[in-house]
């Protein structure tokens, strides 16, 4: 993630992304609002600054859950191809 | 003939301020054979423990009001006892669950935090969406089941994750 080194504006980061300042903001939109980035003005500009502390806390609630259903899914596509199988055979 | 398998993506989404956790899958199965697999107890066992856990279901009784009375058994043998209520079952739409940590006769125990799910099937261009509410009911009882889930380790899961990132590799 480019912004954990340095705050940058939404128009650098669509320069460097080679995307629309439309696209960028919208994925800023969506990361402000889970509180993983800090926006912040400084005259016309408004900076966004990576909030790794937020980052973690994130992970952290997402990460049992997630192995956990991952897990099963896997293990769900397997019984969905079997009885698939089972019925083409029969 | 070898099908081209599309590698299906699971989201999540955290919504803190109503204790929810939505998670949504598509499968590469019809809707039948999906709901199946979610409401007959032969089906879920073969996928309802992430490995090398195994489900194994004592008794369930789908049907509103009804009880899904399970194990989830480790590599030692442990059991772990589990149970889950039905209700607002809608036959290849939708069911809700509130589940328990429980024994073996399926006593409840009022320890553990217990959560509602809606789990809701759609027919899609793939196979079949499901999409899972999880909802807790206070910001208390969600992170106590956070902390659990660290503690217990779902080492399980996180086995059974190395091995699906290793096949996507």
């Amino acid at each position: 993630m480019l912004i954990a080194s340095q705050a940058m504006t939404p128009n650098a980061l669509a320069d460097h992304f080679d995307s629309s300042r439309q696209a960028v903001s919208k994925h800023i939109k969506i990361l402000t609002e889970c509180k993983l980035v800090k926006q912040e003005q400084t005259g016309r500009e408004i900076y966004y600054h990576f909030n790794p502390q937020k980052m973690k806390e994130v992970d952290r609630w997402l990460e049992p859950f997630r192995a956990l259903w991952e897990g099963r899914f896997s293990n769900l596509d397997v019984v969905l191809r079997n009885l698939k199988n089972k019925k083409k055979k029969s | 003939m070898k099908t081209t398998e599309k590698i299906m993506k699971t989201t999540f989404h955290k919504d803190v301020a109503n204790n929810k956790m939505s998670i949504t899958r598509e499968f590469a199965g019809t809707l039948a054979d999906v709901w199946k697999s979610w409401t007959d107890p032969k089906v879920l066992d073969q996928w309802w423990a992430p490995k090398p856990w195994k489900a194994q279901t004592k008794s369930m009784d789908f049907r509103d009001g009804g009880r899904w009375v399970y194990a989830m058994v480790g590599p030692e043998g442990e059991k772990h006892w589990a149970l889950a209520e039905y209700s607002k079952i809608v036959p290849q739409k939708s069911f809700e669950v509130l589940d328990a940590f429980g024994d073996e006769d399926g006593n409840i125990n009022n320890d553990f935090p217990r959560a509602k799910w809606k789990i809701v099937f759609k027919s899609v261009a793939v196979g079949t969406l499901v999409e899972i509410d999880v909802t807790y009911n206070s910001k208390e009882e969600m992170e106590k089941m956070v902390e659990m889930g660290f503690k217990e380790g779902f080492s399980m899961a996180h086995e059974n994750l190395d091995e699906l990132l290793a096949a996507k590799k």
